[in-house]
């Protein structure tokens, strides 16, 4: 995974909540089989109006989301995640993210920052009347910093420290392949096994 | 003090624990499909490792098979591809899998609980947010994403950030007529699409209890439309009676260590959940949607709400959005909305009693001129049980298509799909934008009445048949 510590660029306002990951990348799209080439798909619908905020000229180049409560509900797809990076975005502000998507997003390194939605609202305020305002998001100092806002945030240690080193999650769960067989040792029999039944090892 | 199922459920399968670090938690079993596991494979290719349990995964094609003509080539190039994948990343590392044409082949959450494999106090997870339906058996079951999915190829576990409790607490007889899918809207309107998250709900109560396991897993399977993490409902004998005698639960002496343990996950009497919402269920009724989130519904029998009278200006505002995309009108009757497209199918109402539920509706009746209904078996052995009982005649004769079992209209990714500005009435889970096909329009109902809305052309209720010949009206009682 690509560290992420701390990235300053413009922001996209999405004054819209409950945007949910059907919204980020249409099913068909989910198709492919890479983790790459998902750029036109991202919020595909919407972009076919002239108007919908990514299709404005200004937001060209910007890499901080800053969207409604309750981002990226529904389908469990890693590919909205993929889709977002695909495209550029290093970051994506919410008060509120679905659970699915905050844990996809951290894995790829791409930063979900929780933030009030009082703060939202004055990142929303500042890039529609500055689309050139530049927003900092600093894993390191946990903060997000911008013109006239500075916000605190809060993501816990341990997958902070995963972000900001790179750390592959497999590796680091792998030096603990000792404990992971001592439990697989004093699993009951009764559990279930998907071997097919009177198939001989 | 006590712990809930939850925890309890949680607690026997921490591999490690320590202060700063997610808990490492053991899987029991990982379902795959063909749509989340590619990219997984690539993952375990790339770095050399393996499938560490194979025993303890499952592999099934199921979003973007067809349901026509399943005996030909898939037309659609990019899903061929997709399946072949599948295939060949099953055969290259071992892992059984049941492909489009094998009899144990259907959506994946439908499978794992016919097998047997779905088991009280048991981890499981797939690369699906549906993953919540196996809940229904008292497991800890949730979806996961693509990097989770070849984590627990690669480990058999997951590093899994603690969980709050809620409880969902649903007292009372279900009134005649309403059903788990009615229940389930009602609980996520009521709490919102995010008013589960971070949280594992525990359904509990005695109308929880009377529920049947089919129904149960319809109120599981949609806990993630409340943005929870899980859904769960304690193991009784309803679950021990299901699950005796499947192919994969246990038997002999394993059976009674295995129902010994089941016994022991109850929540305790003195455990305390940081969440509880009371539901009566006498106050319950058929239930549908009006919006493009699973949270925007309401009583058949209410009226699509006006935006204004939503307090909150982002709910005003997604419901402006929302009448605007489903193209209704505030204060219109939701009795008088009337659909082209019927669909019965799916990992939230795809199985035998879906099948049954819709099929007594239909019986001795025609579905209105215009509208199409497919009818599609959540499992090639569910379709092989309706065909048993005649069900497929029943849909045939009432003019509904009876297609192969799979994913269906349920999400885009195949064949049935909605044109844009159709309207259907979807005993699925979503009714996001676009879901069913680019312009669709989706109302999510249960099976009874979906399959009353076919006849009558507009959103209703089997009640609303009453006077009209059916063959239940008419059929004289079989003499024993």
């Amino acid at each position: 995974m690509e560290a992420f510590t701390t990235h300053t660029g413009r922001a996209v306002p999405l004054r819209r909540g409950n945007v949910d990951t059907d919204q980020i990348i249409p099913a068909h799209w989910l198709k492919k089989v890479t983790r790459d080439g998902f750029e036109d798909g991202l919020f595909e619908a919407w972009r076919k109006d002239p108007e919908f905020v990514l299709n404005r000229p200004e937001r060209a180049g910007a890499s901080v989301l800053v969207a409604g409560p309750d981002f990226g509900t529904g389908s469990s797809r890693e590919h909205a995640v993929w889709a977002l990076q695909n495209y550029g975005f290093r970051a994506v502000v919410s008060s509120r993210f679905a659970d699915i998507f905050r844990g996809n997003s951290l894995k790829n390194g791409l930063l979900t920052v929780v933030l009030p939605q009082e703060t939202v609202e004055a990142l929303w305020r500042l890039t529609e009347t500055d689309p050139a305002a530049e927003v900092t998001v600093d894993l390191v100092g946990r903060q997000v910093r911008a013109e006239g806002i500075t916000a605190d945030f809060a993501l816990d240690e341990n997958a902070r420290w995963r972000l900001l080193e790179g750390l592959d999650d497999i590796g680091l769960t792998l030096r603990h392949a000792d404990d992971i067989t001592a439990y697989e040792a004093r699993r009951p029999s009764f559990k279930p096994s998907t071997t097919p039944l009177g198939a001989q090892f | 003090m006590g712990r809930t199922l939850a925890e309890k459920v949680w607690d026997d399968h921490v591999v490690t624990r320590a202060e700063g670090e997610p808990d490492l938690l053991f899987i029991d079993l990982h379902l795959l499909h063909e749509v989340t596991s590619p990219q997984a494979f690539d993952g375990l290719r790339k770095a050399g490792r393996a499938v560490r349990r194979l025993d303890l995964t499952i592999a099934t094609e199921d979003h973007n098979t067809p349901t026509l003509d399943i005996d030909k080539p898939i037309a659609d190039p990019v899903s061929r591809t997709q399946l072949e994948t599948l295939r060949r990343n099953c055969a290259e590392f071992g892992v059984r899998l049941h492909p489009l044409g094998d009899v144990e082949q259907g959506v994946v959450h439908v499978v794992g609980p016919q097998l047997g494999l779905t088991q009280p106090g048991t981890t499981v997870v797939c690369g699906d947010s549906h993953t919540s339906t196996h809940g229904a058996f008292g497991a800890l079951a949730f979806g996961i994403g693509t990097s989770q999915v070849e984590h627990v190829l690669a480990t058999q576990t997951l590093p899994l950030a603690p969980f709050r409790t809620m409880a969902v607490t649903v007292e009372g007889e279900l009134p005649e007529g309403v059903t788990a899918k009615d229940l389930i809207l009602a609980v996520i309107a009521r709490i919102g699409t995010g008013g589960g998250q971070g949280y594992v709900i525990e359904y509990r109560g005695s109308a929880i209890e009377k529920l049947s396991m089919e129904a149960r897993m319809t109120v599981c399977n949609m806990s993630i439309e409340a943005g929870a993490r899980a859904g769960m409902i304690a193991p009784d004998e309803t679950t021990f009676a299901y699950l005796k005698g499947r192919p994969h639960a246990p038997a002999g002496d394993d059976w009674d260590a295995a129902v010994a343990y089941w016994r022991t996950l109850r929540t305790d009497d003195d455990a305390v959940f940081d969440h509880e919402v009371v539901i009566d269920a006498a106050g319950l009724s058929p239930f549908v949607t009006w919006g493009t989130n699973p949270g925007q519904g309401a009583p058949l029998s209410a009226a699509v709400p006006d935006p204004a009278s939503y307090s909150d200006p982002s709910d005003r505002f997604a419901a402006e959005k929302a009448l605007e995309y489903m193209g209704l009108t505030a204060g219109q009757a939701l009795r008088d909305v009337t659909v082209d497209t019927v669909f019965v199918g799916s990992c939230t109402n795809g199985r035998i009693e879906d099948l049954r539920a819709a099929a007594a509706v239909l019986d001795g009746r025609r579905i209105a001129d215009g509208v199409r209904m497919l009818v599609v078996p959540g499992s090639v052995r569910v379709g092989l049980q309706a065909v048993e009982e005649g069900l497929d005649k029943v849909f045939t004769a009432a003019g509904a298509e009876w297609r192969h079992a799979g994913c269906s209209m349920c999400l885009g990714m195949n064949p049935d799909q909605l044109a844009p500005g159709e309207r259907c009435a979807s005993t699925s889970n979503r009714n996001f934008e676009g879901r069913q096909g680019k312009g669709g329009r989706t109302h999510l109902v249960s099976p009874q009445v979906a399959a009353a809305t076919a006849v009558l052309g507009h959103l209703a209720s089997p009640a609303d048949l009453a006077g009209r010949t059916g063959a239940s009206d008419v059929r004289t009682p079989v003499e024993a």
